[in-house]
């Protein structure tokens, strides 16, 4: 039922259907919608990272002219958050903030001027609380909590243990452990966070249109927040500029859009800065791992364990997703036959973080691939050779409860080997120049949705009408990720029908089906699937139409270049616009639709937490990095980067290209610039794009990017995730060529110049001391 | 944002190849311009002041941040938006390099490099790889990782050559 007919409309680079709009400036995004009649929202945030409220006055505020209405936490009793046994965090802070930014009210006004005065004149008083911006002193004895239901400000703890861990240590002939540090880092999704809330009081109605990932828990978490009924909600997903994670959980401006929009009786325009954006974003949080690897002397893995802290913030957030993902990756990528893991989310006062690309695992694997990277030169292995000694072979379940049927990582290293000229260049690049390699895995999909109803896990509706065209109507958020392009594809390949008569209507509450939302790399394998069970739907229909003109069995016709005819068979056929009008009869326009449902043995582990990692299908890429490094300035360049990702299939060459290289990229900025840091008051220091150092195109570097095939037999055509998992094995192979290059293993990110050049001048003088005494102790001996 | 209340005065320009009076403060942006005053909401703003490109556009021919450009600043220039580019319902060399190489994913970016691509372009007909990246280098985007724009922009060197 997966295989492609004649692929005309699959497995070819395919611009994106929306692409038009976007290069033509005629896709509107959600602060482009500004209705003459719209007020102006603005936020007034907590100017404390830690403090009790005692007052808030907004008399000043409300008597200034212009100002329509003012909300606060008073107005909203209800918490909100993305996991439902977690919530614990209200639009606007009732009783307490924690941390700076923290929403506390709302104004909405004639304009934005009017509002920006307002919000000068809103008196809070408060006592201030002690505050905590790092794991360690959250984590101090005497800190104060920030949640009374959370002792010790431990936000979760979780842990885990498959297989024999010491008995796997104890067969090793090497073990090692190394402790890395890696930054918070932030989306930074280049269009600022916005939401046109309109409240329509004769009806008691709300419509937002709001830059969600997951419009549908938007529609959720208002209902929720508001008091409303589903259904007096509707939730548009306008264009999306990016997302990468920050924009799966409901956020708060979102609801305080609706909030303030039902108060002030009218529409409200929410429009956040940059620097606002930055406070409301879901961060990769600050990380600590601990990670141990046991490996034979011939390479072989025996065990791991990992110990992951996370500076999880204020709020629980995505929370025990995001711990529990940090572990649940160690496994499906190597075959080793014991894992430990140990996490930890600290509660502190700075903005929850939560799922950015990679959700939880990018940290844990630049830890394993580094260490993996320098076992391997201990032992005096090459370290592609060790990582083919470990290759799983597949169908096989992990023992966190993981089934693979698919797996190309043998065939990435191979390719990535051969096109980086691996092995005329490790080590021999000559000082200042190295090469690195790491891989990685990624899930297609998080096979239990974190809301969990007995629904599909995803829907899609074809409509067929008169004109002999057919519209697709999806949930699935494209947030530039080129989803509806998938659709399209999928729809034109299956029914034989060129793309251009395809449409696709997305993301309207009111027209389309509801849908899980574009996280966990999920939208090809359950939105494709979905379009595939659809379309097949429609092209059954059409085939039977098609066998009473052509006195045929429907089976025994094709559709080629929209021509319906016999198999074989040397007649023309009937064009389909013909096919089409016979279909119609007696039945009118043609609705249907097609479903998708993980299966339960996809669904994960059966111990705690073992939802989380379960897939119908991992990524997996390998690649190499080659650098060069100014020592005396810390200044790292990427030269090159060659990158192999295997998809299981291509639907979209194009795409699958554009996201991996979107994700290197991105690993980059993680690697060597982007960091958040807070000054002594939890005020983030970098909120601007200047000192958030996302990397422009001056240096960035060339991407070579191939494609593996592995076709999964889950996947719509095969295919499995592209976009995500690229982005984990670019940071290890880069800090593995930082050492190629300088004899230099480096365990913090990012790796920024000042503070290589630290490092290198102390391994400069420890290397001198050391020789120094080398040479004192020969000298001795003679 | 300014204090001061600022008399609307009478401003002419060339808009996207039509003069234009408008009455407009003298301390209004010119992004605020025009996306507000004159609709044009291809041109975006993706930070809070001159940091990232989204919101260029062309200014008498020349590359410029029409958020932190005065629209008083263009009396009697010509300003040209992403929303000038097509001619006659067709794409332009840059917009189809942009659509058809995959230079834009989100398309947040999109309009502030298609116009940095141009202003490049009009002044560089068949410019390297270096001279692309230095002309786009105030012009973040946080999807592509930059290679398929720089492919859009030799694509459309290549048509226009
Ligand atoms: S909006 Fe003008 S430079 Fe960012
Ligand atoms: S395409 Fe999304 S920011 Fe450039």
């Amino acid at each position: 039922m997966n295989k492609p007919i004649d692929r005309t409309a699959i497995g070819v680079p395919t611009p994106l259907v929306d692409g038009v709009e976007k290069v033509t400036g005629q896709a509107q995004f959600s602060a482009d919608f500004y209705p003459n009649d719209a007020l102006c929202g603005v936020i007034f945030r907590s100017p404390y990272a830690h403090a009790e409220i005692l007052e808030l006055d907004l008399t000043a505020a409300r008597a200034l002219d212009g100002v329509v209405a003012i909300v606060s936490g008073d107005d909203c009793p209800h918490t909100y958050g993305i996991i439902p046994i977690a919530r614990n965090e209200y639009p606007m802070a009732r009783d307490r903030v924690r941390y700076y930014g923290e929403p506390v009210a709302a104004i909405a006004a004639i304009d934005e001027k009017t509002a920006r005065k307002a919000l000068s004149l809103i008196k809070m008083k408060v006592k201030e609380l002690p505050a905590y911006f790092t794991i360690k002193d959250a984590l101090a004895d005497d800190a104060i909590l920030l949640h009374d239901d959370k002792p010790g400000n431990i936000e979760r703890d979780v842990h885990n243990e498959f297989g024999d861990v010491e008995e796997g240590f104890e067969k090793a002939d090497l073990v090692r452990e190394q402790t890395f540090k890696c930054a918070e880092i932030c989306q930074t999704h280049m269009e600022p966070h916005a939401s046109l809330a309109e409240w329509d009081d004769e009806r008691a109605q709300l419509t937002i249109r709001t830059c969600s990932q997951v419009p549908y828990y938007v529609h959720l978490m208002l209902a929720h927040t508001m008091e409303l009924e589903r259904n007096q909600i509707r939730v548009i997903k306008p264009f999306v500029g990016g997302g990468f994670g920050t924009r799966t959980e409901t956020l708060n401006f979102e609801l305080i859009a609706g909030i303030l929009a039902r108060a002030a009786k009218g529409k409200v325009a929410m429009h956040l800065n940059r620097e606002e954006t930055f406070l409301t974003s879901r961060t990769r949080p600050y990380t600590e791992i601990t990670m141990k690897i046991g490996m034979t002397k011939d390479g072989h893995l025996t065990a791991t364990y990992c110990n992951a802290v996370q500076l999880g913030g204020a709020y629980a957030g995505y929370g025990i997703v995001t711990i529990l993902y940090a572990g649940a990756l160690l496994q499906g990528i190597y075959d080793i036959p014991a894992v430990k893991y140990d996490g930890i989310r600290v509660n502190a006062n700075v903005p929850p973080s939560g799922a950015m690309r990679g959700h939880g695992t990018v940290d844990s694997r630049h830890a394993f691939e580094c260490l993996l990277d320098e076992m391997a030169e201990e032992l005096g292995l090459d370290p592609l050779e060790v990582r083919r000694r470990n290759m799983l072979t597949v169908p096989t379940d992990t023992m966190n409860g993981i089934k693979i049927m698919s797996y190309g990582l043998d065939e990435c290293v191979d390719k990535v080997e051969l096109e980086s000229g691996w092995k005329d260049k490790v080590g021999q690049l000559g000082p200042g120049r190295g090469i690195g390699f790491a891989c990685s895995q990624y899930i297609s999909g998080a096979a239990k949705p974190v809301n969990w109803t007995g629904e599909p896990h995803a829907v899609v509706n074809l409509k067929l009408d008169f004109d002999g065209s057919i519209t697709a109507l999806t949930g699935a958020a494209d947030i530039g990720q080129g989803s509806s392009t998938i659709v399209a594809q999928t729809v034109a390949e299956v029914c034989g029908l060129d793309i251009r008569k395809v449409r696709i209507i997305a993301n309207d509450s009111a027209i389309t089906p509801k849908d899980n939302g574009s996280y966990s790399s999920r939208v090809t394998m359950m939105v494709g699937n979905a379009t595939i069970d659809a379309a097949n739907h429609l092209r059954d229909i059409l085939l039977v139409a098609a066998s009473a003109k052509l006195d045929a069995r429907p089976q025994d016709i094709e559709i080629v270049n929209e021509m319906f005819r016999v198999s074989g068979g040397q007649d023309e056929g009937l064009p389909f616009q013909e096919v089409v009008e016979a279909a119609l009869v007696d039945t009118g326009t043609i609705t249907v639709k097609g479903t998708f449902t993980c299966p339960p043995e996809f669904q994960g582990g059966k111990h705690r937490g073992g939802a989380v990692g379960s897939t119908m299908g991992f990524s997996y890429s390998a690649q190499a990095v080659e650098v060069s490094v100014d020592p005396d300035t810390g200044q790292v360049r990427v030269e090159n980067v060659w990158v192999a990702h295997d998809c299981g299939y291509a639907i979209n060459p194009l795409a699958v290209e554009g996201q991996i290289q979107g994700s290197v990229w991105m690993g980059m900025g993680q690697a060597l610039s982007e960091e958040t840091r807070y000054h002594k008051n939890g005020m983030p220091m970098f909120t601007n794009m200047l000192d958030y150092r996302v990397p422009s195109i001056v240096e960035s570097p060339p991407i070579h990017t191939y494609i593996v095939e592995s076709i999964d037999p889950n996947g719509p055509f095969g295919a499995k995730e592209a976009g995500e998992c690229s982005l984990s094995s670019f940071i290890p192979a880069l800090v593995n060529a930082i050492y190629d290059a300088t004899g230099l293993r480096y365990t913090e990110l990012p790796v920024t110049p000042d503070r290589l050049v630290e490092a290198i001048s102390k391994k400069q003088h420890r290397d001198r001391v050391a020789a120094a005494r080398a040479a004192e102790a020969t000298g001795a001996a003679e | 944002m300014s204090s001061s209340e600022q008399a609307p005065r009478l401003l002419s320009m060339t808009l996207n190849g039509r003069v234009r009076h408008d009455a407009v403060g003298d301390n209004i942006l010119l992004l605020d311009y025009l996306r507000e005053t004159c609709d044009l909401i291809g041109t975006k703003q993706g930070c809070d002041g001159g940091e990232c490109g989204a919101c260029t556009v062309l200014v008498d021919g020349k590359s410029r941040l029409s958020c932190i450009t005065l629209a008083a600043e263009c009396e009697g220039k010509s300003v040209e938006t992403i929303e000038a580019l097509a001619t006659n319902g067709k794409m332009s060399a840059l917009q189809r390099g942009f659509h058809e190489k995959l230079g834009s994913q989100c398309g947040y970016c999109t309009p502030g490099m298609i116009m940095a691509s141009e202003a490049l372009l009009r002044r560089n007909s068949s410019p390297s790889e270096d001279e692309i990246r230095d002309a786009l280098g105030g012009n973040i985007c946080r999807c592509t990782g930059y290679v398929k724009i720089i492919e859009a922009v030799q694509a459309a060197a290549e048509e226009l050559s």
